[in-house]
C-alpha cells in the first residue's frame, strides 16, 4: 500500500500496538531547555526513575536566560536563576549534553538542534516546546510535547501517542521576489485557520517548497503549530543533505553515506493518500502582517483590517476584541499606523540568512528616533558569524541593540518585555494578548518588513525600503 | 493522579475561541520550579483588574460567586492553543478544575490534560452553548459511559481515545506502564542500532 513520508517513520519507530489507533513509538532525540527541563528531570529523579540514554538527549539555555550583554545566571525576574541552575545541575546529574551560557553552542532549542545537526531525516525528536515542529523542516519527525511526555520519553525512550492523521499542504510556483517563508506561513494561516490543520501531520509539498533553503523551510515548518498540527515534515532532498554534512552531531563518514541512502527513500509514495490536502499558488503570495491577536487574524500588507462580521473564521466578538486590543478601527488602514518598537529575533526568524537580509535594509540608514529596536540572534553561532561579516556593526549603526542568543522578548519567561499599548513589529509567531508585555499590541510579519517599519517608524512594506546600492 | 469515573460540578463558560495557552497561564505567572503553585496564575490576565496584580475582576466568570466552587469549564474551539507549557493543565488542575469541554482542543494541551488527570472533553459548539445556559446548576460527566449530563437530563455522548481514558480512569502513571514493555523496548533498541546505526552516537557502520 502507498505510504507517506509520515507513515514511513512512523513505521520504523513503532515498538508496539497499544490499540484503538495508539502506539509505542520510540523516540530517537529528547531535547531540553530551562523552562522546563529542570522540573521534568528533577520530578523524574524523585519519582524513581533515571534517563534512558543520555547520549541521546541534549539541554539548552533559551527560554529564560537573559539576552543582554554580558549576561549570568542572573535574569530580571527574580526567580529566573533558579529555572537555569536547576536545569544546568539536573542535565549534569543525568549526563546529557549541555548547551549552556557561555558555550558557542547555545541558543534557541531549533535553531541549534539543525545546526549541530541533532535533528536528521527519518528520526524521532521531542521537546516540550510547540515549536519544536520546525525541525521538520529537515525530514524529521519532530514536535512538541508536554514536561510530563518529556519525562516518558527520557525514561523509556518512547512515547504512546494515538496515531496522527495527514494533511499535505502543496504550493506550486515560485514566491515573488521579496516575500518570503513567514508570509507564506502567515497567509497559510489566513486561509485555513488557528485550527486548520489540528492534530494533523502537515507535509509541505510541491515546486515552492523544494526551492525554499533550509532556513527558510524552517520559518515555515515553525508555525505549523500555529494551525494547531501536530507537526509539520519536508521531504528530505539534496538541499537537506548538503545543509546536514559535516555537523557536529551528523553521522560522520560510513555511516553518513548510509543516513544518505536511506533519507532518499524517505518521500511520500506518489499515490499515498493524505486524510487532507489543501494547494495553493506561491504566487499568490504578497507581504503579510498580523491584524489581531491570533496568528489567524493575518492579511495581506496595504489592506484595512477586517470591519466586525467581515471576518470568516472569528466571530464578530472576536474581532471587536481583537480590535479593541490592538487600538485598532474597524476598516483601519495597517500601513502607517506608528510603530513604537521592532524585534527581530526568535525561533521563527533569527537565523544568520534572516540578519543578512535584514541588514541589507538597514545598512546606512537609521530607525525612526521614536522606536525602540532589538536584534536577538538565535544562537550563539549565528551571533558570532554575523560578527564575523560585521552585521551586529549595522544593526549597531541603525540604533538596534544587539543581543545575545536566546528566545528572549518573543515572550516573556526571563521576564523583560514590552510595555502596555506599545505597538509592536515583530519578527516572531505569536501575536497572543499580553504575549510580549502586559497589553503590548504585537503585529507579526518577515524581519524584511519589520526592519523596513523600524526605519520609517510606521508599519510600511518592505518594497518601500530600497537596500541602499 | 486522582483516577476520574464520574463527576458532577459547577461548568463555567468562558466561551471563547482560541484561548491560548499564554492566557490560561501568562509566563511571567511561572515563578517556581515545579508543578504546583500555579492556581492564581491561571487566567491571570484576564482575573485581575491589573497585571501583577490580585485584585478580582468582577466581570471575569471564575470572579462570581455562582462559579466560585467551578470545576469544569465550559469554552471555545482549539482551546489550549500555543505555548505548550504544561504550566497551563497544572494551573487548572491546582486550580480545582477536572475537565474543560470544548468544541476542539490543541493536542498538545489534550495530552497535558490527560496525563494530569483533566478530562478533555469534545462537544459541539451547540452543546457547549447550551451546558452553558443551564450554568451553574452542576452537570455530571461520566467517563465509565462517555456521557455528559446536563442537570435538566438532556445526556450527549462524548469520543475519548482509549488509551486516554484509560489512563484517566485508572489514574495511571504512563512511566510504568510503559516500563512494563522494557523487554520489548530492549528488543526493538537493538535491531534498530542494526537498521539505522547512525542514528545511534557511538556506532560504527
Amino acid at each position: 500500500m502507498a505510504k507517506t513520508l509520515f507513515d514511513k517513520i512512523w513505521e520504523a519507530h513503532r515498538i508496539a500496538d497499544l490499540g484503538d489507533g495508539a502506539a509505542l513509538i520510540a523516540i530517537d532525540r529528547v531535547l531540553l531547555h530551562e523552562r522546563t527541563g529542570g522540573v521534568a528531570l528533577q520530578s523524574l529523579e524523585s519519582a524513581g526513575y533515571s534517563v534512558l540514554a543520555p547520549e541521546r538527549a541534549f539541554a539548552t539555555m533559551d527560554h529564560v536566560v537573559d539576552t543582554r550583554p554580558g549576561r549570568t545566571d542572573e535574569t530580571l525576574m527574580p526567580t529566573g536563576k533558579n529555572f537555569i541552575v536547576a536545569t544546568r545541575e539536573a542535565a549534569r546529574k543525568a549526563g546529557m549534553t549541555m548547551f549552556d551560557i557561555g558555550d558557542p553552542r547555545q541558543g534557541i532549542v531549533h535553531i541549534i538542534s539543525p545546526e549541530q545537526g541533532i535533528i536528521q531525516p527519518g528520526s524521532t525528536l521531542v521537546c516540550p516546546d510547540s515549536h519544536t515542529c520546525s525541525q521538520g523542516a529537515l525530514g524529521g519527525l519532530a514536535w512538541g510535547i508536554g514536561s510530563s511526555e518529556a519525562e516518558h520519553a527520557l525514561a523509556t525512550g518512547t512515547l504512546r501517542i494515538q496515531k496522527p492523521g495527514t494533511m499535505r499542504i502543496t504550493v506550486s510556483g515560485q514566491l515573488a521576489r521579496g516575500v518570503t517563508a513567514k508570509d507564506l506561513a502567515l497567509y497559510i494561516l489566513e486561509q485555513i485557520g488557528a485550527a486548520g490543520s489540528r492534530g494533523l501531520v502537515v507535509e509541505y509539498a510541491g515546486t515552492a517548497i523544494a526551492a525554499l533553503d533550509i532556513d527558510q523551510r524552517l520559518t515555515l515548518c515553525n508555525m505549523a503549530t500555529e494551525l494547531g498540527a501536530f507537526t509539520a515534515i519536508i521531504a528530505p532532498d539534496d538541499t537537506t543533505f548538503a545543509y546536514l554534512e559535516g555537523r557536529p552531531f551528523s553521522p560522520q563518514g560510513a555511516l553518513w553515506t548510509q543516513a544518505v541512502e536511506a533519507g532518499r527513500a524517505l518521500s511520500s509514495d506518489v499515490d499515498a493518500c493524505f486524510d487532507r490536502e489543501w494547494s495553493m499558488d506561491a504566487s499568490d503570495v504578497a507581504p503579510m502582517i498580523t491584524w489581531g491577536t491570533s496568528p489567524q487574524q493575518a492579511m495581506r500588507l496595504g489592506a484595512p483590517v477586517p470591519r466586525t462580521g467581515a471576518s470568516t473564521r472569528d466571530t464578530p466578538e472576536a474581532v471587536v476584541r481583537a480590535l479593541d486590543y490592538m487600538g485598532l478601527k474597524p476598516e483601519q488602514e495597517i500601513v502607517g499606523l506608528k510603530i513604537d518598537a521592532a524585534f527581530i529575533g526568535s525561533c521563527t526568524n533569527s537565523r544568520v540568512s534572516d540578519l543578512r537580509r535584514v541588514a541589507e535594509i538597514l545598512r546606512g540608514k537609521h530607525v525612526a528616533p521614536h522606536v525602540r529596536a532589538i536584534c536577538v540572534p538565535g544562537s550563539s553561532q549565528v551571533r558570532l558569524a554575523a560578527e564575523a561579516e560585521g552585521l551586529d556593526q549595522v544593526f549597531l549603526d541603525a540604533g538596534f541593540e544587539w543581543r545575545e542568543a536566546g528566545c528572549s522578548m518573543c515572550f516573556y519567561a526571563g521576564g523583560e518585555s514590552f510595555g502596555p499599548q506599545e505597538r509592536v513589529i515583530s519578527s516572531t509567531n505569536r501575536n497572543f494578548e499580553s504575549r510580549q508585555g502586559p497589553g503590548t499590541r504585537t503585529h507579526l510579519a518577515s524581519p524584511e518588513t519589520v526592519a523596513a517599519s523600524a526605519i520609517a517608524g510606521q508599519i510600511v512594506s518592505p518594497a518601500h525600503s530600497e537596500p541602499t546600492p | 493522579m486522582t483516577p476520574f469515573t464520574t463527576w458532577t460540578a459547577v461548568a463555567a463558560p468562558l466561551l471563547r475561541d482560541n484561548v491560548d495557552t499564554d492566557a490560561i497561564i501568562p509566563s511571567r505567572e511561572i515563578k517556581s520550579v515545579g508543578k504546583t503553585g500555579l492556581e492564581d496564575g491561571l487566567f491571570a490576565g484576564w482575573r485581575y483588574t491589573q497585571i501583577g496584580g490580585r485584585e478580582p475582576d468582577p466581570g471575569f466568570v471564575l470572579n462570581q460567586p455562582a462559579y466560585s466552587d467551578a470545576q469544569f469549564l465550559l469554552s471555545g474551539t482549539n482551546f489550549g492553543c500555543g505555548s505548550s507549557r504544561e504550566h497551563a493543565a497544572w494551573a487548572l488542575a491546582d486550580y480545582g478544575f477536572r475537565a474543560v469541554v470544548a468544541p476542539s482542543f490543541n493536542p498538545i494541551f489534550q495530552g497535558n490534560c490527560v496525563r494530569n488527570g483533566i478530562v478533555p472533553v469534545v462537544q459541539p459548539a451547540g452543546v457547549v452553548a447550551q451546558l452553558a445556559d443551564e450554568a451553574p446548576d452542576p452537570m455530571t460527566i461520566d467517563l465509565v459511559a462517555c456521557k455528559i449530563r446536563a442537570s435538566s437530563g438532556a445526556t450527549w455522548s462524548f469520543e475519548i481515545g482509549e488509551e486516554a481514558r484509560h489512563m484517566l480512569l485508572k489514574g495511571l502513571d504512563a512511566i510504568a506502564l510503559t516500563l512494563l514493555r522494557r523487554a520489548e523496548i530492549d528488543t526493538f533498541l537493538a535491531g534498530d542500532r542494526r537498521r539505522r546505526p547512525w542514528i545511534y552516537p557511538g556506532a560504527t557502520a
